[in-house]
């Protein structure tokens, strides 16, 4: 028996969050096999294969896996997932999608967002946003379970898994793509950033001028509260938190941010937290190894400043 | 065309929730429970639907315990047509709920089915992806905007870097992002006007569905509390801390 991981590509590279799962998966102690799908995805197949601990690539290459749906990719792990004893990834909207409907399929209960793993089927999980952590067990032949990748250091490259190619089944006709509109930006991935910098809704139009510059100096991704988000002043898809994502950097930086519960739940588990705030008894300042009470506008500048000396 | 609509009784988001003293589960007793948040826009999406005269009928349906009813009256103040309670005292996973709803999908045949993206109490995210997987139909998951054009629905879908869109072919069920919609306010001559309407009750255990749970909850423990932290002064020390931290 083996485990199954979905791995995840942005078109030429396979994503950090899977090879987070890889070693998630190393929990078990069993051979662990990934599948790559895409269309002339044989480069990111090659190097699916190249993560140390991978023993096979199962490579599906398909026309109408160059923008995979979640009811086609369902279908084909459904096809591979009966021979394996966990079916795994990490806890991204393509494998949130996707994972619940193999689950189903296969008429197995699933683990969501697992932070920890007890082979062969015992985990943590978090629950009502984070503020307790739960830990289940779960009964069924096949473990369907998705990984919170922050809680896994990455899988290091060196391995030489054998690469097979495995036929797709025919698109579902239940859904096509359309189009998709994704943000371009220099800087990395939020979900795996050293360092973040987020803001709230008090830096209004001034969110990217004051935000930006701190972020440059570090190399560091921009996050944001809802609250940003809804006010305009910061796109959806870099909200921190209950839903939307959680980060775990080295350094959060948490600007303008009251500290309500749902956004706690998406970077409490970062190593340090700094609070800008002219609130003191915001309740960041709780969670926070480092609170500054002062005006941001000042004191942003300042600090950007002051750092890039 | 016929909307159906899945609601979820649970812990009101406002409310941080405690750990029992023996660590077996949280304490929910005498806690204030509300509608979950994606599920009121689910309903939200639902009566718009209806008031632009593209849904005919909206039939709200929850499974869970007596008082889920009022996650159901709270959908019926908001304009819902029709709601059905699935009742049980059976724990309840998604992949039992997901059966139950399917029960009702079959029996309504609705055109399309909204739930919320994920509930507020367990974070599981499954719940619509399964239903959609047991009635094989599409999924449009984390919807930022629904349009429908003839016998498809187009879902603008909130995905990690972006979004996407998608067309499905109806019958949908298509999971509700934060962004899909603001829910209205419910004025009290509709609160009171719900509570007159009729809520349909099913007994689960009639419907012969296994909807027994397939994990079991061991235990539940509060997260480690984060050491103290510190106050600075002023940007100058927040740079010493940092530097001495090691992190810049």
């Amino acid at each position: 028996m083996s485990i199954l991981i979905l791995a995840e590509h942005d078109g030429k590279h396979i994503k950090q969050s899977t090879r987070q799962a890889v070693a998630a998966a190393g929990a078990w102690q069993l051979p662990i096999h990934l599948v790559v799908t895409g269309a002339n995805s044989a480069d990111i197949a090659r190097e699916a294969s190249e993560i140390a601990s991978v023993a096979k690539v199962l490579h599906a290459d398909a026309a109408h896996f160059e923008h995979p749906l979640a009811e086609d990719v369902a279908a084909l792990l459904v096809q591979l997932g009966a021979d394996y004893k966990v079916i795994l990834s990490a806890h991204t909207a393509f494998s949130k999608s996707v994972l619940p409907r193999v689950a189903a399929l296969l008429d197995v209960g699933m683990v969501s967002d697992a932070v920890s793993i007890t082979a062969p089927a015992t985990y943590v999980r978090p629950i009502y946003a984070g503020n307790v952590l739960s830990t289940v067990e779960s009964s069924d032949a096949i473990q369907v379970v998705t990984i919170r990748a922050t809680s896994f250091a990455a899988a290091a490259a060196g391995g030489s898994a054998e690469v097979a190619t495995v036929s797709a089944p025919a698109s579902s006709g239940l859904s096509r793509w359309i189009k998709e509109d994704k943000t371009v930006s220099d800087r990395p991935e939020l979900s795996s950033a050293r360092v973040v910098v987020s803001g709230g809704r008090s830096l209004a139009e001034r969110f990217d001028e004051l935000l930006e510059p701190l972020a440059h100096r570090f190399g560091g991704a921009l996050g944001a509260t809802r609250a940003a988000v809804d006010a305009g002043f910061a796109p959806n898809d870099i909200q921190v938190g209950q839903t939307g994502t959680i980060v775990a950097p080295e350094l959060y930086f948490a600007i303008g941010i009251s500290g309500a519960m749902q956004h706690l739940a998406g970077m409490k588990d970062s190593k340090i937290i700094v609070a800008i705030n002219h609130d003191p008894d915001a309740p960041i300042f709780q969670h926070a190894d480092f609170g500054l009470v002062a005006n941001l506008f000042d004191a942003v500048p300042e600090l950007t400043t002051a750092l890039n000396q | 065309m016929k909307v159906l609509v899945a609601v979820k009784h649970v812990v009101d988001y406002n409310i941080k929730p405690r750990v029992k003293p023996d660590g077996s589960d949280v304490d929910i007793a005498g806690v204030k429970l509300s509608i979950n948040p994606f599920d009121e826009i689910a309903v939200e999406e639902a009566v718009r639907l209806k008031e632009r005269g593209v849904a005919t009928e909206v039939i709200a349906v929850t499974i869970g315990k007596t008082n889920s009813q009022d996650s159901l009256r709270h959908a019926l103040a908001m304009g819902v047509d029709k709601a059905v309670l699935i009742e049980t005292d059976v724990e309840l996973q998604p992949l039992g709920v997901a059966k139950l709803l399917k029960y009702v999908v079959e029996r309504e045949q609705p055109s399309l089915i909204i739930l919320g993206k994920q509930a507020i109490d367990d974070d599981l995210g499954q719940t619509g992806q399964m239903l959609a997987a047991l009635a094989n139909v599409g999924q449009g998951t984390f919807a930022s905007v629904i349009d429908i054009k003839g016998d498809e629905i187009e879902v603008t879908r909130e995905i990690d870097g972006g979004t996407d869109v998608v067309a499905l072919k109806l019958p949908a069920v298509v999971t509700t992002d934060l962004r899909l919609n603001e829910p209205r306010f419910i004025k009290l001559p509709n609160l009171m006007m719900a509570k007159k309407k009729p809520i349909e009750t099913i007994k689960a255990a009639d419907l012969g569905i296994d909807i027994s749970p397939r994990l079991k909850q061991l235990k539940v423990a509060d997260p480690e509390p984060r050491k103290p932290g510190i106050k600075v002064a002023n940007v100058a020390e927040l740079v010493e801390k940092l530097r001495l931290a090691e992190v810049l």
